[in-house]
């Protein structure tokens, strides 16, 4: 079974050939996505009667951090397989989200900032969210730094797993800050277990812009992966 | 909302169009990047290879 799997979906060949066919349809759902988020985010969706219009910065802010979180997230499950099944493919994708991941990051950060000052009356504060995800990101250059002074593959992809892993310990902190400290930064609105706490009309396009992200994300994860493949002459 | 209204941001258009501005230049440099390490690659791999 695990053979089959291997053979058929993750051997290098196999996987550039599904990336190449899935890569038209994934691209053209991330510009539905991302143009429905954009326009009703940005023109549709009402102003907050607090925060006015200055709310809009929130259809690129929590997706951003929400898609930072989910790529570590990717970059741990595939650090696993890495170490105990041996995946090729997997260690090539650890490798390829880390510079991913932090771009998202830095986005999260930087939006996050902005959207900070108008709100908070400052850039920056070093509290528990703002420092965790700032954790987060030189976990992310941590990784990239690391890997790219070893020479051997396979220490390199060894040595990049036990790291991931390791940092996996920041997710739930960075998740559960704003509810474990007093900290500026607002709780949650959506949350699997509860009614989401925002309205209909401005959750829509928020729903659309993680579902853009993400699908960005998966979008530059193969064109890297692929990159990869080639350079390492797997086809 | 009208034309004015939505440069304006309802007075939020300094911080609003910046972040929205920064998203979309993070997108296109990550595009940028990926599609570039392609064209470098097939230039250095022989013709069967690509």
């Amino acid at each position: 079974m695990f053979h089959w799997i291997q053979k058929r979906f993750l051997a290098p060949k196999a996987f550039y050939r599904s990336s190449g066919y899935f890569l038209p349809w994934i691209s053209l759902l991330f510009i539905l996505c991302f143009s429905y988020g954009l326009i009703s985010g940005l023109f549709i969706a009402p102003a907050d009667y607090q925060q006015g219009d200055g709310f809009r910065i929130m259809y690129v802010h929590v997706p951003s951090a929400f898609t930072s979180m989910a790529i570590y997230l990717v970059m741990a499950s595939c650090a696993v397989v890495t170490l105990v099944w041996r995946v090729k493919i997997a260690a090539i994708c650890m490798s390829c989200s880390a510079p991913i991941g932090a771009w998202f990051t830095f986005l999260a950060l930087i939006t996050g900032s902005i959207w900070g000052k108008p709100m908070w009356g400052t850039w920056w504060i070093w509290d528990a969210r703002l420092t965790s995800v700032l954790i987060l990101l030189f976990l992310y250059l941590g990784f990239i730094a690391l890997q790219s002074v070893m020479a051997d593959q396979q220490t390199r992809d060894r040595t990049g797993a036990v790291i991931a892993i390791v940092g996996v310990i920041n997710l739930p902190i960075i998740h559960y800050s704003v509810i474990w400290w007093n900290t500026l930064h607002q709780g949650p609105s959506i949350s699997q277990f509860a009614k989401p706490a925002i309205a209909t009309p401005m959750l829509n396009p928020l729903l659309a812009m993680i579902a853009a992200f993400i699908l960005f994300y998966v979008v530059i994860l193969f064109l890297r992966v692929r990159n990869q493949i080639l350079l390492r002459k797997m086809l | 909302m009208n034309f004015s209204q939505i440069i304006n941001m309802g007075g939020y258009a300094a911080y609003v169009w910046p972040a929205y501005g920064i998203t979309l230049a993070v997108f296109g440099l990550n595009l940028f990047l990926a599609l570039n390490e392609k064209r470098r690659i097939k230039k250095q791999l022989p013709e069967n290879n690509r």
